[in-house]
């Protein structure tokens, strides 16, 4: 028994899959040269709102899929960050680079301020609450002069493309490249989470609170984390979209939409693993953007039917999402027997 | 030395006194059996030691210290652990993610989070399961996975919920020796136990409760002859 501890503890912590390992560094690498092959703007635009949503859907994840809470309104640290580095950009001229980062602060306060009094719920309550927070704060911007109101804020158009000003009107490829950063970073933050003591600690509390708790885990300072940590990873999403667009209003920016469509995307995709957001987004997205591309204007709510459809098979078939069909040792961790 | 002491302990839900005025000590490396009948109260005492329940009235001291009205992760930070009677493991993580989360209390170090729990592994004996999820082990192999990770929390104070509940009888004697080697590591154990004869061979003091009420304290051969223990909860049976 003493040989097998021995070697148990000559281990590595975690084993590493070089098939997946290249895989990954292989997709990586085709992502960072696919724009040299001059694709078409459509393409661009396809691939930016894939990373978008991915790190969105990987948000989502983490409070889901970590720590179990189910939030319906996600779409408001969206909103923060998009009306954060709008805001200071149009009234102070701050480089939204900066705002970004502010937007990042802003949102995790509000998370932290609207987790708090949510302790006590949990499971569908928890889920109603923040649905009703997330229609709270679009409504709240409606109706809010400083940030004007109903109609938003127009982000003033610089001659020419400017880095400063985050704004690129010759070609999508800088937003290309600066959404594949954060969309990089985010999965490498998503992974080294799910492997920290944060993220053990947090799959403990999503699991069972009362064990957890008698593990010394204070469970409702793990939701918090959570909670704040997700509207970090979410608010930057909200700042680029409003530099891609150049316009924040309530009604886009805090859509509930948003926050539906975001777990849509991690429910497909396996919820509670780093590459379950991955895959929904990379299956809905696109069928989004080609019915909009072919049927015009919202697509004819086509996306909508889709969406509907495959959430109804998945939850009938397939409840663990599309990731498993993946062997769960080849994704996340290897089962020794 | 005492380690711990209940005092006045009451407890009731609605009309019913779930624990009444509930009073003893365990002293340091000790065993303390808990018997009664179902409803009698013991699991509600484990809740309320450990603060899953708010008391009504009493003190609990442990270390010196009133724990009464702490949360469930300080009291368990201040170095008491526990299992539950209906079994929590973390089923969908390995046998050595379980008992990592609960190293992680005293060790932040990952390497060294995972050495110390697959020591506690080896301990339970389960060191081949470790990289078994938690939902794929047998009954018993979950109850030593439960001490595993209760263990991993460096306890001065075990309180485990019916061990050997549910298990069949092949598992139990490897269950109780290894009740014993944590009584034999230093470990002060508070256990609730259906099995007479185990709570008989393990305790060194015997806690009777009956309607919520401490009708007996005393070693095992008192307890096995107090006659109120025998009208509420022994009766007839043989003993060995």
């Amino acid at each position: 028994m003493d040989s097998i501890l021995s070697n148990a503890k000559l281990e590595p912590v975690w084993h590493t899959n070089n098939k997946i390992i290249f895989l990954l560094a292989s997709l990586a690498l085709f992502l960072i040269i696919f724009p040299l092959f001059g694709p078409s703007s459509f393409y661009l635009h396809l691939m930016i709102m894939i990373f978008m949503y991915a790190v969105m859907a990987q948000s989502w994840n983490i409070i889901a899929g970590l720590s179990g809470q189910i939030s319906l309104g996600h779409a408001v640290f969206f909103g923060i960050g998009a009306y954060t580095s709008s805001f200071l950009f149009v009234e102070y001229g701050i480089t939204p680079w900066i705002g970004i980062f502010i937007g990042m602060i802003f949102s995790a306060l509000v998370a932290v301020l609207i987790g708090i009094p949510m302790l006590r719920l949990s499971g569908h309550y928890f889920a109603i609450a923040t649905l009703l927070i997330g229609i709270s704060f679009q409504l709240v911007f409606q109706r809010w002069e400083l940030v004007g109101a109903a109609s938003g804020l127009w982000i003033p158009l610089t001659e020419g493309s400017s880095w400063f000003a985050f704004q690129f009107h010759d070609s999508k490829a800088p937003y290309y490249y600066i959404f594949l950063i954060f969309f990089i970073l985010t999965f490498l933050f998503a992974w080294r989470l799910s492997r920290s003591k944060i993220g053990f600690r947090l799959r403990a509390v999503r699991d069972d609170y009362q064990a957890a708790s008698s593990l010394g885990i204070n469970v409702a300072k793990y939701k918090i984390i959570a909670f704040a940590i997700s509207a970090i990873v979410m608010a930057p999403m909200g700042s680029l979209f409003a530099q891609y667009i150049l316009i924040v209003d309530p009604d886009r920016m805090f859509s509930i939409e948003i926050s539906i469509i975001v777990l849509l995307m991690t429910v497909l995709g396996g919820i509670g693993n780093i590459w379950g957001p991955l895959i929904g987004v990379a299956i809905l997205i696109p069928v989004s953007e080609y019915s909009r591309m072919y049927l015009g204007g919202t697509g004819g709510a086509v996306d909508q039917i889709f969406y509907g459809l495959i959430l109804m098979l998945i939850c009938i078939f397939r409840p663990a999402g599309l990731i498993s069909f993946f062997p769960k040792h080849i994704l996340e961790r290897k089962k020794q027997r | 030395m005492k380690i711990l002491s209940i005092e006045n302990l009451s407890k009731s839900f609605g009309g019913i006194k779930a624990n009444h005025d509930i009073s003893f000590d365990i002293n340091e490396g000790e065993i303390l059996g808990i018997i009664g009948p179902n409803g009698a109260g013991k699991s509600t005492l484990f809740d309320l030691i450990t603060g899953y329940t708010k008391a009504d009235a009493g003190k609990i001291i442990f270390n010196n210290k009133n724990i009464l009205g702490l949360r469930p992760d300080k009291i368990s930070n201040l170095g008491i652990g526990r299992t539950f009677q209906k079994l929590k493991p973390f089923a969908d993580q390995t046998l050595l993610e379980n008992v990592m989360i609960g190293s992680f209390l005293k060790e932040s170090n990952i390497k060294k989070a995972r050495d110390k729990a697959l020591e506690i592994i080896d301990f339970v004996d389960l060191i081949e399961k470790r990289h078994h999820f938690a939902g794929e082990l047998s009954t018993g192999q979950r109850k030593r996975l439960e001490l595993a990770r209760a263990m991993a929390i460096e306890p001065k104070l075990l309180l485990m919920d019916e061990v050997t509940g549910g298990v069949d009888q092949k598992t139990v004697p490897g269950l109780v020796e290894l009740i014993k080697k944590l009584k034999a590591s230093g470990i002060t154990i508070v256990t609730i136990e259906h099995n007479i004869n185990i709570i008989m061979e393990i305790s060194d003091n015997i806690l009777a409760l009956d309607q919520g009420q401490n009708i007996a304290f005393g070693k095992a051969k008192e307890i096995q002859n107090n006659q109120k223990v025998i009208d509420s909860y022994l009766g007839s049976v043989d003993v060995a």
